[in-house]
């Protein structure tokens, strides 16, 4: 059975129309491993075993009717941030307590629509907001990797850290996951996985729980460049339920993989290489600039002089946006409520009691820079600085370069609990500097695993796109894919 | 700019959310260790720069005025904690 659930998606994808095994035997597969790996690395909140054999049956007598879609009868992991009809939806969080909605996010459609299965709801820092997944009410989530000689448990990365530990320890063939200042690519960086975050205004972000709604972007998780490709592809979509969606027609993802890279210019903005930065993530660097050279791509030295700046206005425009989407949970139209002697104690006794620390810090801080005085310091000069940020990128993009590489995250996987980020949330903040700058501008993001540290722990690379250009980020991709190989953790759980 | 321990209870209060004396306190010190964090975008020179609204360039769509949807008053109410006939239960409002 291990065998089953070891194939990516587009090899699962040949055998099932060679009718080597059937939907129903490759999603049981995963039941089981899920079954019997998640009491340790707590990667779904929820799994829907009866409904997976059904629709993995159904997918069945599809394919049996020549109906084949382009994900037909391939299970996935979805992150608990989309709504899935009459299935928990609590973005993991306690104030959402019970929500089965009774509608289905249109990017999970899309997947239904093309065949996939639903495994069930993956575990996620509450609301999106953190960097290690230990914000989530269901608990933290457990990498799959380990340093070497080490037995400490190390975080999955965050926000989408249950979709990234799935991915990785074979859970669920892919996974969805969503990005609002990192949350695909810094997990899939520690956990050894491909991810990609597309352009804003690829996926629809209807029936998807908002965090900060001009960054929320969806996006997959994957094992591989191809597998990637393969999910975005159905992913996107042009939605008239999102007026942000873009109407654009979804490219062949896949066909842009083992393009050439010759013409190409890769910039490498000198802004990347922080201060205190190990070296290890340099060569990693280095090394990603040879493979690309090697491809026959051209490398230019760029600048981009705002990106330091990213960071703190993303934690002025996250919680602002954050602190209105989230006034919606008041104990009245669904979820938790506690009591209260009128109306307002209700209110305030019922979000005290449901949101998590993290999640009310944001609030606060959002509430905060909105609020009457406060507004022109912070919120207009962090979107006037957002400006200055995207303007980077598009001089750049219009000196001709045709993507941007950097690192994916200043370090490899962090452990569990580990009190020097716990007594200081900017230092948690922190892991999502080369990320972030990507959100504020609106631009694709793809992290690709290029080696391991001297621990033995996953590194990524990141590229960064012109928009709508995600084409240009897995050819590129791949070429590193195909130069570093991929990284599988040593089965321990 | 930084926040004391009347602000905090302040801002609570604009959030709705509960605070106990402790929370507010320790709310103190992590909330003025991220306005310490973004203060340095006040060095950053904005003059003629415009805030951004929309990270893509974009019209905001408009549809037919039309009814595409409706009927669905049991759906609506099904996850309320506590409702009477399609009608959300609050705690009296009005005296």
């Amino acid at each position: 059975m291990t065998e089953l659930t070891s194939l990516t998606i587009a090899e699962a994808r040949e055998k099932l129309k060679a009718k080597e095994f059937t939907s129903v035997e490759l999603t049981q597969a995963y039941l089981d491993t899920i079954d019997a790996a998640n009491a340790v690395l707590n990667a779904y909140v929820k799994v829907t075993p009866e409904k997976a054999i059904a629709m993995a049956r159904a997918s069945d007598e599809r394919r049996a009717a020549g109906k084949v879609g382009a994900l037909e009868g391939i299970p996935l992991g979805i992150k608990d941030l989309f709504a899935t009809q009459d299935v928990h939806t609590q973005a993991c969080s306690h104030i959402l307590d019970g929500f089965e909605p009774k509608y289905e996010s249109t990017v999970t459609q899309n997947l239904w629509d093309d065949g996939a299965v639903m495994l069930g709801k993956l575990n996620m820092d509450e609301f999106a907001m953190g960097s290690s997944n230990e914000t989530s009410f269901y608990g933290p989530v457990i990498n799959p990797w380990k340093a070497e000689g080490s037995n400490q448990q190390l975080v999955p990365g965050g926000s989408s850290g249950g979709s990234a530990s799935a991915v990785a320890a074979h859970l669920c063939a892919g996974a969805t996951a969503t990005d609002t200042g990192g949350s695909i690519r810094q997990p899939a960086a520690f956990t050894g996985t491909v991810g990609i975050k597309p352009t804003y205004g690829r996926c629809s972000r209807w029936g998807t729980v908002a965090f900060a709604s001009s960054l929320d972007q969806a996006g997959p998780i994957a094992r591989d460049v191809r597998d990637a490709a393969i999910m975005l592809k159905s992913m996107a979509s042009v939605d008239a339920k999102d007026t942000t969606s873009v109407d654009l027609p979804v490219p062949d993802y896949e066909a842009a993989l083992g393009q050439s890279l010759k013409g190409m210019k890769i910039g490498i903005p000198k802004e990347y290489r922080v201060e205190g930065m190990p070296d290890e993530i340099e060569k990693l660097w280095q090394q990603g600039i040879q493979w690309l050279k090697d491809a026959g791509a051209e490398i230019v030295d760029i600048s981009l002089p705002h990106t330091k700046y990213a960071l703190p206005a993303y934690y002025i425009v996250a919680p602002a946006e954050a602190s209105s989407n989230l006034a919606r949970y008041d104990g009245v139209r669904y979820g938790l409520r506690v009591d209260g002697k009128d109306i307002v104690d209700m209110y305030e006794k019922t979000r005290a009691a449901g949101f998590g620390t993290e999640v009310k810090r944001r609030i606060m801080i959002g509430t905060y820079v909105l609020s009457a005085g406060y507004y022109d310091a912070y919120y207009l000069q962090a979107q006037k600085v957002r400006t200055l940020i995207k303007r980077d990128f598009e001089i750049v993009f219009h000196d001709g370069v045709d993507a941007i590489l950097t690192p994916a995250t200043p370090s490899s996987a962090f452990g569990i609990a580990d009190e020097d980020l716990a007594a200081d949330p900017v230092k948690m903040y922190l892991n999502d500097i080369f990320t972030v700058t990507v959100n504020m501008a609106g631009l694709p993001g793809i992290a690709v695993p290029a080696g391991l540290d001297a621990k033995g722990l996953p590194l990524g690379l990141q590229l960064i796109g012109k928009p709508f250009e995600e084409e240009t980020l897995f050819r590129t991709a791949y070429v590193i894919e195909q130069a570093a190989g991929r990284f599988t953790p040593t089965k321990w759980w | 700019m930084s926040v004391d321990l009347a602000t905090v209870k302040r801002v609570a209060r604009l959030a709705r959310i509960a605070v106990t004396e402790d929370e507010a306190n320790r709310m103190v010190g992590e909330l003025n260790g991220i306005l310490g964090f973004v203060e340095q975008l006040s060095e950053v020179d904005v003059s003629g720069v415009e805030p951004m609204t929309s990270v893509t360039p974009m019209i905001m769509r408009e549809r037919t005025d039309a009814v595409t949807d409706g009927d669905k008053a049991a759906d609506i109410v099904a996850n309320a904690p506590l409702t009477d006939r399609n009608f959300f239960l609050v705690p009296k409002v009005v005296e």
